[in-house]
């Protein structure tokens, strides 16, 4: 029984500090995917997103062809060995085209919701920190654009331009950021009467900076949600005005305009292939980015509630 | 309650005019000359002056924005259909009415099997029937609309024909009733599809919480029978906030009807404005658009109203 050693407990000192920050540091987000592993439906979602984002990326190096050669003979070929989805009326394989698709319908709805992200975010932060008039203002024309039916306003504008991928874009994230920016102001009400923010004015800290620095920060689980959900919900869009032709045109193959070809009824009952396959990538890839969507809300908060 | 309805409707008027001037800037958006098709070679450039004047296109856009909506208010004129220079107003109006019966009747099929789903998903949580109908209304929140609407033409319209294909009746001679249903059940079923998988998985949610709730415990405990727990205590309390999702969620419906509508020629506001779009008959597109949106301000109105009257918690005085 000695004494104990006075400088190894020093030195245990000087390491408990630095240990103790990093866990905190790391708590916030173990927790959270902690909470999200136990979550099967989200994982799955997850695992599966991930596949349709690395066959996107690696579509050059995994399709059977390429997406512009066309054998006009092979034209509606059954599924097979050489064609496992099949080929389109024009003689497209049909699984290099979806292939090439996910990375055009994947590209526009990370771009969009992030557009719409950007705008829903900035919006709602301004409306609810400045709050009086204008927020009045503000919400108001949230709501107005909210009451007129999203698919009107986004077949107003898309035949309005030259339909591009751009066009695409900028369409389905001009009217997408309402939903975002009113749950950006709510959390933005509740968040600023908090004492911290007090604290923040109090140093003299400008609004931008109080904005992005203190309020934000704290908002980002519902925004994190949205935005995930945001995904699925451009993907459908963007799939509804491409079938119409209003959004990517062909050649460029996306997952929504190569559903044009069952508009043709006629047709499609002998060949069902050429819509099946892109409709499948769609359906899946609309849930799992909704399961992972879920599970990141259960995960974050599990008190948020649809 | 009566101050409530005032307040509540004096409250949709800005809301409105906010949703004519998006409506109307808009469609002044749009590309191309409005008195291009007027210009003639050999005409005197003082004609297209006179012509520009007539349509009003030579004055700021404000003093244009004036004039429209004082015609709307006023006269309930929105302009003349480019097509066949018929009035807007009586190109939309007859078309309302179908288009309210197909919603309507998805809305009434979508809240009688959701209801069920909804409650008994609640009450036997994770049971297999509860994973089978989450199973489902995550499917039928992924399906795009007019995919499920060309299965399910392909499959009993044209493969197993036991619904005709298109259309809203058979002839125009005389009101048969089993030949309407026998066509709006299609469309009406596909519209409903998507509706029952997000109504169900609302209603779950919205009876998981009320049974939770105090009172349902003190029914229980003074010895009520489940059943009556359940559909005399919870369900009502459960229901109320259905009200407000059906009006929430009417500009979606609106857009699925449009495809709907289109794949089914189904003769309502949504093909209407659909076609409109690809002969960019511009004073068609936005009747359409304001009067789809005037009716979701309506739906949102009522369902407020409504929802002050079944649940006595809502403040009168605010909003």
């Amino acid at each position: 029984m000695g004494l104990p050693n006075p400088v190894v407990n020093q030195s245990k000192n000087v390491n408990i500090r630095p240990q103790e920050t990093e866990l905190r540091y790391e708590s916030k987000l173990a927790v959270t995917w902690k909470r999200f592993k136990k979550n099967k439906l989200a994982v799955t979602g997850l695992i599966v997103f991930t596949l349709i984002v690395l066959i996107a990326i690696l579509a050059p190096w995994i399709s059977p062809s390429k997406p512009d050669v066309y054998d006009i003979l092979d034209s509606n070929l059954k599924p097979s060995a050489k064609h496992p989805f099949g080929t389109d009326s024009m003689g497209g394989d049909i699984m290099t085209r979806v292939f090439y698709g996910s990375r055009v319908s994947l590209t526009v709805a990370m771009l969009t919701m992030l557009c719409s992200v950007t705008i829903g975010v900035i919006y709602g932060s301004i409306s609810g920190f400045f709050g009086g008039i204008i927020d009045n203002i503000m919400m108001r024309i949230v709501d107005a654009i909210q009451s007129i039916p999203t698919f009107f306003l986004l077949l107003i504008v898309a035949s309005l331009m030259v339909p591009t991928m751009w066009s695409t874009i900028f369409v389905i994230s001009i009217f997408g950021w309402t939903g975002l920016a009113r749950i950006v102001r709510g959390e933005i009400l509740s968040i600023k009467r908090r004492d911290f923010i007090e604290a923040a004015r109090a140093t003299g800290e400008k609004n931008k900076s109080i904005i992005f620095f203190h309020v934000l920060p704290n908002a980002i689980a519902p925004i994190v949600v949205i935005a995930t959900l945001d995904i699925a919900s451009v993907i459908l869009s963007e799939a509804a005005l491409s079938f119409l032709g209003l959004g990517i045109q062909p050649p460029t193959p996306s997952w929504g305009n190569m559903l044009t070809s069952a508009q043709d009824l006629t047709t499609v009952l002998d060949y069902p292939w050429a819509p099946i396959f892109p409709g499948m990538f769609i359906i899946v890839t609309v849930m799992a980015v909704n399961f992972i969507g879920d599970g990141l809300r259960d995960a974050l908060d599990p008190r948020m509630k649809q | 309650m009566p101050k409530y309805i005032i307040r509540r409707t004096l409250q949709s008027i800005p809301l409105l005019f906010i949703i004519s001037i998006i409506t109307f800037l808009l469609m002044t958006l749009a590309p191309g000359d409005p008195t291009a098709v007027y210009k003639n070679p050999e005409g005197k450039p003082q004609n297209l002056e006179m012509i520009k004047k007539e349509l009003g296109v030579d004055q700021p856009i404000y003093v244009q924005y004036y004039k429209w909506i004082k015609l709307l208010v006023l006269h309930g004129n929105l302009g003349y259909s480019f097509q066949d220079g018929r009035p807007v107003t009586e190109k939309i109006m007859e078309r309302v009415p179908a288009t309210l019966e197909l919603m309507g009747t998805a809305i009434v099929i979508s809240i009688l099997v959701a209801i069920p789903i909804g409650v008994y998903s609640a009450v036997k949580q994770y049971s297999l029937l509860d994973y089978i109908f989450t199973a489902y209304s995550f499917l039928g929140i992924a399906v795009p609309s007019f995919f499920i609407a060309l299965v399910v033409m392909l499959v009993f319209a044209m493969d197993l024909g036991w619904f005709p294909v298109s259309g809203m009746r058979s002839s125009y001679d005389h009101f048969n009733l089993w030949d309407r249903v026998h066509h709006l059940f299609l469309p009406a079923m596909t519209l409903a599809f998507g509706l029952i998988a997000s109504k169900s998985r609302f209603m779950r949610s919205s009876m998981l919480e009320v049974i939770k709730q105090d009172y349902v415990r003190t029914a229980r405990a003074k010895g009520l029978s489940e059943r009556k727990v359940i559909f005399k205590h919870a369900l009502r309390n459960g229901l109320i906030p259905i009200i407000t999702i059906i009006a929430n969620r009417l500009p979606d419906l609106f857009g699925g009807a449009l495809f709907i509508e289109t794949i089914f020629a189904w003769p309502g506001m949504g093909r209407l404005s659909f076609s409109a779009i690809f002969i960019r008959d511009y004073q068609v597109i936005m009747g359409t658009t304001l009067i789809a949106a005037v009716l979701v301000v309506l739906a949102n109105l009522l369902a407020d109203i409504l929802y002050a009257f079944v649940d006595p918690r809502i403040q009168y005085g605010k909003s």
